[in-house]
């Protein structure tokens, strides 16, 4: 499992959440080889049903050193191959890790990860939680920081949580939990009196949720805001004043498809205006 | 599939931002969204995009006998359908509340407020009239599909022809699109829905909300008004209590509204009229904005440079001598010569060889490029010296 906290410094305040690869497989074939392959490939622009073969070479010695690699979203096993399922840019990181980076908006419900749901239904022992896929997800009121079946939480229809997937494949509607292993929320639960949700793509949700990440970094300079994102796209914001929330809504759906230069143009010039 | 529900926090900010005037995109409380209107290559074919709401018109007529009760007049049929690309919220083939009063809203804008002289449409009184058919389809819903529905109604009906009809006592011909030019249609005036959102109320107002506004909103006022003023009709749905003077000061603002749109739907038609008389490139593809390649990345190959000299000699030396034979063109008429396709290809396969023949042939063409460079000397060749032509001079 991969952990990526990040707090913002200074005047921003963030909640950690978990990141994880999803639809991962471990490939273990001969170590040379495989880098070799991927790696003239990677920053390229793959298509779904390129395939990456590997042909063991004949050591002088017999035994062949084998090595795990980790494939992400987008590269899936079959049998000696590794075919690529999805379009976009194949990414790598040390050691042993690639995936294609391709932008969706569809979210597709995987275990442990951190989502934001509204709640639309309150049905016995349950809450309807809509998720953003293609069913509804199931979050027991239990599944809170110190509830007991007599002291229930307080959750209404239409609420915002924060919460994590126990249960998510594709024979089985998926299910929340507002606690960690240990029984404490970790910044999970209800969450967002105020404040404006909105949707971007899957794309720029990880890169918000990057450690180090430059939009954040870019984005502190301007005011203080605090800031939610759920792995299926949806961001929640609130800053001091309406104006302000506003903006950095708009900044954050239109830095999507900027590189890195016209975003910390857009930023300066949105920063001195402001000020 | 169903669609997202509204969250309490946005629904909480969105009225906290109306009651501060400020709106998710930016705009001013009267501003209506970028409206971009685009025809297509057949008449009566109309894109209307309002932001990011897109609707799509089309026009069609068809010679039908008419209604009893009105045997001079034509008839005019509208439809508007909601389809499943337009937002997750809409399922095929279900009667929705929102469709049923679009499809009502349209009807009394275009039909009672008689903007299309129907009598002209009679072709044998009592036997033949046109039925005009105006199906309205929405493409992306964000918000506000009162008026892009009837903006693309309208564009559509104006932008259309009908085929021209001749009648001999009983006989009745139409005439395709070739052998006469299609008539346009007789509009009187070109009525056009300015929407009203009203919130906490009846207190805030809003034109043209986009689809996170309508969720919250309380009621919406439709007034469908042409550039003359004069309003064909008015709609108020929500069941909030409205003031006299709010609608009054809501039809103002349609005025000024209306004379905007009927504008800019003059404009796209000229435009669109200016284009097919110049016979330039018309149709949706060209109103859509290209992508330009501005860099064009190849990786260098690279290329092995060593002994190339020896192994080109090397070649060179073991290649056969030209044939003798040079090709001649053949002579089909005086002034004419037949070079290529069609006779025995008399030439080596090897490049050497076709670059001398070549030369030679090109000479005796009758059309000539004439550079624009001053360098150049370009002599025109004359038809009888076809042999015995001066070359080309180029420094």
């Amino acid at each position: 499992m991969l952990f990526l906290h990040f707090y913002c410094e200074n005047k921003s305040f963030s909640r950690s959440r978990k990141y994880t690869n999803t639809g991962r497989s471990r490939c273990f074939l001969a170590m040379d080889t495989i880098h070799a392959c991927f790696k003239e490939k990677i920053g390229e622009v793959l298509l779904p049903g390129d395939v990456f073969s590997f042909r063991l070479s004949e050591s002088g010695d017999g035994s062949i050193k084998t090595e795990k690699i980790i494939c992400g979203p987008g590269l899936r096993r079959n049998g000696e191959e590794v075919q690529v399922c999805k379009s976009g840019i194949l990414r790598h990181k040390q050691p042993n890790m690639y995936w294609i980076d391709s932008q969706q908006r569809r979210y597709v419900p995987a275990k442990g990860e951190s989502v934001i749901g509204i709640v639309t239904a309150k049905s016995g022992d349950i809450f309807k939680v809509d998720v953003g896929g293609s069913e509804q997800a199931s979050l027991s009121y239990l599944a809170f920081e110190g509830a007991t079946k007599r002291n229930r939480p307080n959750v209404q229809v239409g609420d915002l949580v924060y919460g994590q997937f126990t249960i998510a494949n594709k024979d089985m509607e998926p299910e929340l939990v507002c606690i960690d292993s240990c029984g404490r929320a970790n910044g999970m639960g209800v969450f967002g009196a105020d404040g404006l949700l909105f949707k971007v793509s899957l794309g720029l949700v990880r890169r918000l949720l990057a450690p180090q990440s430059e939009i954040i970094k870019d984005l502190e300079k301007i005011f203080p805001f605090e800031l939610v994102v759920g792995m299926n796209g949806r961001v929640w914001v609130k800053a001091k004043t309406v104006q302000q929330t506003l903006i950095v809504t708009n900044l954050l759906e239109t830095c999507e498809n900027m590189t890195s230069q016209q975003r910390q143009t857009l930023f300066k010039r949105v920063a001195e205006g402001f000020l | 599939m169903r669609d997202t529900p509204l969250s309490n926090c946005e629904r909480r900010f969105l009225l906290k931002a109306i009651e501060e005037k400020k709106r998710l995109d930016g705009r001013q409380t009267y501003d209506y969204r970028n409206i971009k209107i685009s025809f297509g290559t057949d008449y009566g074919c109309c894109i209307v995009e309002l932001g990011r709401t897109r609707v799509l018109g089309q026009v069609s007529c068809e010679l039908v006998p008419p209604k009893d009760s009105r045997p001079t007049e034509g008839i005019m049929f509208f439809n508007l359908e909601l389809s499943p690309m337009a937002s997750p919220a809409f399922e095929p083939n279900r009667q929705s509340e929102l469709l049923v009063m679009l499809n009502r809203q349209l009807e009394r804008c275009l039909r009672n407020s008689k903007c299309i002289d129907t009598e002209s449409l009679c072709v044998v009184s009592g036997e033949k009239v046109w039925q005009i058919r105006v199906d309205v389809h929405v493409l992306n819903h964000d918000g506000n599909l009162m008026d892009a529905a009837s903006i693309a109604a309208i564009s559509a009906l104006s932008h259309f022809r009908r085929p021209d009809v001749a009648i001999q006592g009983r006989d009745i011909t139409v005439f395709s699109p070739e052998e006469r030019d299609p008539i346009p249609l007789s509009i009187y005036h070109m009525p056009i829905c300015v929407s009203f959102a009203f919130f906490l109320q009846g207190s805030y107002l809003l034109v043209d909300p986009c689809e996170r506004e309508e969720r919250v909103k309380d009621g919406l006022l439709v007034i469908a008004m042409n550039k003359h003023r004069e309003i064909c009709s008015i709609q108020s749905s929500g069941g909030i209590m409205l003031l006299k003077d709010q609608v009054l000061r809501c039809s103002k603002i349609a005025s000024v509204k209306v004379s905007e749109i009927t504008e800019l739907i003059n404009k796209a038609l000229e435009n669109d009229r200016k284009i097919r008389k110049e016979g330039g490139k018309f149709g949706f593809a060209e109103s859509m904005p290209k992508e330009r390649i501005t860099t064009l990345k190849r990786d260098e190959a690279p290329v092995e440079m060593t002994d190339v000299k020896e192994t080109a000699n090397e070649i060179v030396n073991r290649t056969e001598t030209p044939t003798e034979a040079v090709s001649s063109p053949v002579l089909v008429a005086m002034g004419t010569a037949q070079v290529g396709e069609g006779i025995v290809n008399s030439w080596g396969l090897d490049e050497d060889e076709e670059d001398e023949p070549q030369t030679e042939d090109t000479k005796t063409d009758e059309v000539l490029v004439i550079s624009d460079s001053e360098e150049e000397e370009v002599v025109i060749l004359n038809e009888e010296a076809q042999k015995s032509t001066k070359p080309c001079k180029q420094k």
